[in-house]
């Protein structure tokens, strides 16, 4: 019972050998096996997301929500799911066909494949690479390049604005985030996503290193692209970005690939930064390690919903000042300064706790004076501003 | 058995994209036909157990240089258009640079005396690898890094507009 998933894997393992299957084939039947079940947990994961964020952004904006179907509105994604299925699928006159419809499967694959080396529990992982970080940040170009494809393909300008924008975006915030991911690969002495989570054992990374956490937070919702980020799918500027032409499941592709996103940045600051499948008795109980890291994971999901519905849509040129004005200097300053104090220390012997009140005093440290000095700092370029110019003008009084 | 007809597959589909490259009109397919032989190639790294350097390829030709050909198309006026010519006049001599260049690296392949180790491969070869960059080796790679640094420097100064030469022409 307390080992569920491996009892199940070795008793099917069992019963292919059994059936004369020979040891390859079973291995193989069985990883499929694997990865169609972490895809179909993704998206049950999602439907009930969807109803999740509904419902939470009715109450923060002091509405109700879905509440028709079924009770607390239960159903309203099942409702959905079905509209959307039986939604015709419409492809503009000029449009790439090939490209055009290829561009949802690419956004949503980018998206489950970073699925493929999380470690879940102590003893249930994915592919246990050695390079999973690695793996994690080269897997997302394909969701930039799915951005494109679906832009250019589309044969619309706001679709072809849309997916410019959201590229300049994607790739500027790239830099951020994979330097602030640097730290706790730096702590742990490793890429291996189950040694990283080994490694915060007793300390969680969200404690030594509390200023990598809220940069690859903040630089990871700029990735998903929703608000405050969401200026490329600004539907006052572009009517809705890469996606304006895109009908039906089509659509529902990019939709559904946008929430697993969310998820999924949770579902990596979890490992990264808050111990993974870590918790009481998780490692004597293995089961408890999935509960754990799919809970931690949704409680990361709700921070971000909380935060992009309260915040206001940026402007682009705040945008890109914040990345390359205030993250990426921040975050290069950081790694440097986590690694010299980490070779330091190594030396010195200190005690454990020793390490991590230096550690979160140090990040503390930093981001007090970052923020001090950019709060000093004065915007270098005046933004124009007009006089206010009355619309309609009564006769005699125009001006000459 | 299985990891030959796994090799076959990805090496047809890369060679198919790798020509579709060449042939496609349409330049923009191209590009993307490029992307696909990309990943073959790192289908093969990982094949060969070499899982670090194919996410590296995956990182650096797709994440980088895929995007930045793809943006630049993109950015191009009337590159995409139709009825752009595929060949010019010295099509005939750049199909022999390119044959006798063929011929000799497959020349150079298939007679060089490739170094073989005999017994295993080290547990940790990439943490290996790191560790030599930054003991023995540090001096030529903090030279590569000054020297892309300086690219970074020079393309910016290169790609950036002018203050006189605008003002001048206005």
């Amino acid at each position: 019972m307390a080992d569920l998933i491996n009892v199940i894997e070795n008793w099917l393992k069992n019963l292919l050998l059994g059936w004369g299957a020979g040891e390859p084939l079973a291995l193989f039947i069985l990883q499929a096996l694997g990865s169609v079940l972490v895809i179909i947990i993704c998206f049950l994961i999602v439907i009930a997301l969807i109803w999740v964020e509904r419902k939470l952004a009715g109450r923060i904006q002091d509405r109700f929500g879905p509440n028709r179907a079924g009770p607390y509105g239960i159903f309203q994604s099942f409702a959905d799911i079905i509209k959307i299925f039986t939604k015709e699928y419409i492809t503009p006159k000029g449009a790439d066909k090939g490209l055009f419809n290829i561009a949802p499967v690419l956004a949503m694959a980018s998206v489950l494949a970073i699925w493929a080396v999380f470690p879940i529990a102590v003893n249930v992982i994915g592919a246990d690479v050695n390079v999973g970080v690695l793996y994690i940040v080269a897997v997302g170009a394909f969701g930039i390049l799915a951005i494109l494809m679906a832009g250019w393909s589309s044969n619309n300008r706001y679709a072809l604005l849309g997916a410019s924008r959201s590229v300049a975006m994607l790739i500027s915030y790239e830099i951020p985030m994979v330097v602030s991911l640097l730290v706790p690969v730096l702590l742990a002495h490793s890429m291996k996503l189950s040694t990283i989570i080994e490694a915060q054992q007793p300390w969680w990374y969200l404690v030594v290193a509390p200023l990598s956490a809220l940069i690859f937070l903040i630089s990871s919702m700029a990735e998903i692209g929703k608000a405050p980020f969401d200026l490329l799918e600004a539907e006052s500027e572009l009517v809705a970005g890469y996606h304006t032409e895109y009908s039906g499941m089509k659509f529902g592709m990019f939709y559904v690939a946008e929430f697993l996103h969310q998820y999924t940045v949770g579902a990596l600051i979890t490992i990264f930064f808050l111990g993974g499948w870590a918790g009481p008795l998780a490692v004597q109980w293995p089961i408890l390690g999935v509960v754990y890291f799919y809970g931690k994971s949704f409680l990361v999901y709700l921070v971000i919903s909380w935060i992009r519905l309260s915040l206001p849509r940026i402007r682009i040129d705040e945008m890109l000042n914040l990345n390359w004005k205030f993250l990426i200097p921040v975050s290069f300053i950081n790694l440097v300064a986590v690694a010299i104090a980490d070779r330091i220390m190594m030396d010195l012997d200190l005690k454990q706790w020793m390490y991590v009140l230096v550690m979160f005093s140090l990040n503390i440290f930093i981001l007090l004076v970052s923020l001090y000095l950019s709060g000093k700092s004065k915007p270098t370029v005046e933004r124009e501003t007009f006089p206010p110019r009355p619309v309609a003008v009564p006769p005699g009084t125009e001006s000459k | 058995m299985v990891p030959v007809i796994v090799f076959a597959a990805v090496s047809i589909v890369t060679l198919g994209a790798a020509v579709a490259v060449v042939t496609n009109k349409n330049i923009l397919h191209s590009a993307f036909y490029l992307v696909l032989a990309f990943v073959g190639i790192a289908s093969i790294y990982v094949l060969l157990e070499a899982p670090f350097i194919a996410v590296v390829q995956v990182l650096v030709y797709i994440g980088a240089i895929a995007i930045l050909i793809v943006f630049a198309i993109m950015l191009t006026r009337r590159i995409m258009s139709k009825d752009i010519e595929q060949r010019n006049a010295q099509w005939i001599w750049s199909a022999l640079g390119a044959l006798i260049l063929f011929g000799v690296l497959g020349w150079i392949v298939y007679s060089a005396n490739w170094p073989v180790v005999q017994g295993a491969v080290p547990d940790d070869p990439i943490a290996l690898l790191g560790q030599e960059l930054l003991t023995t080796y540090v001096v030529p790679f903090e030279i590569a890094s000054v020297l892309l640094l300086a690219a970074l420097v020079g393309s910016i100064v290169i790609g950036r507009e002018r203050e006189q030469d605008s003002r001048s022409a206005e």
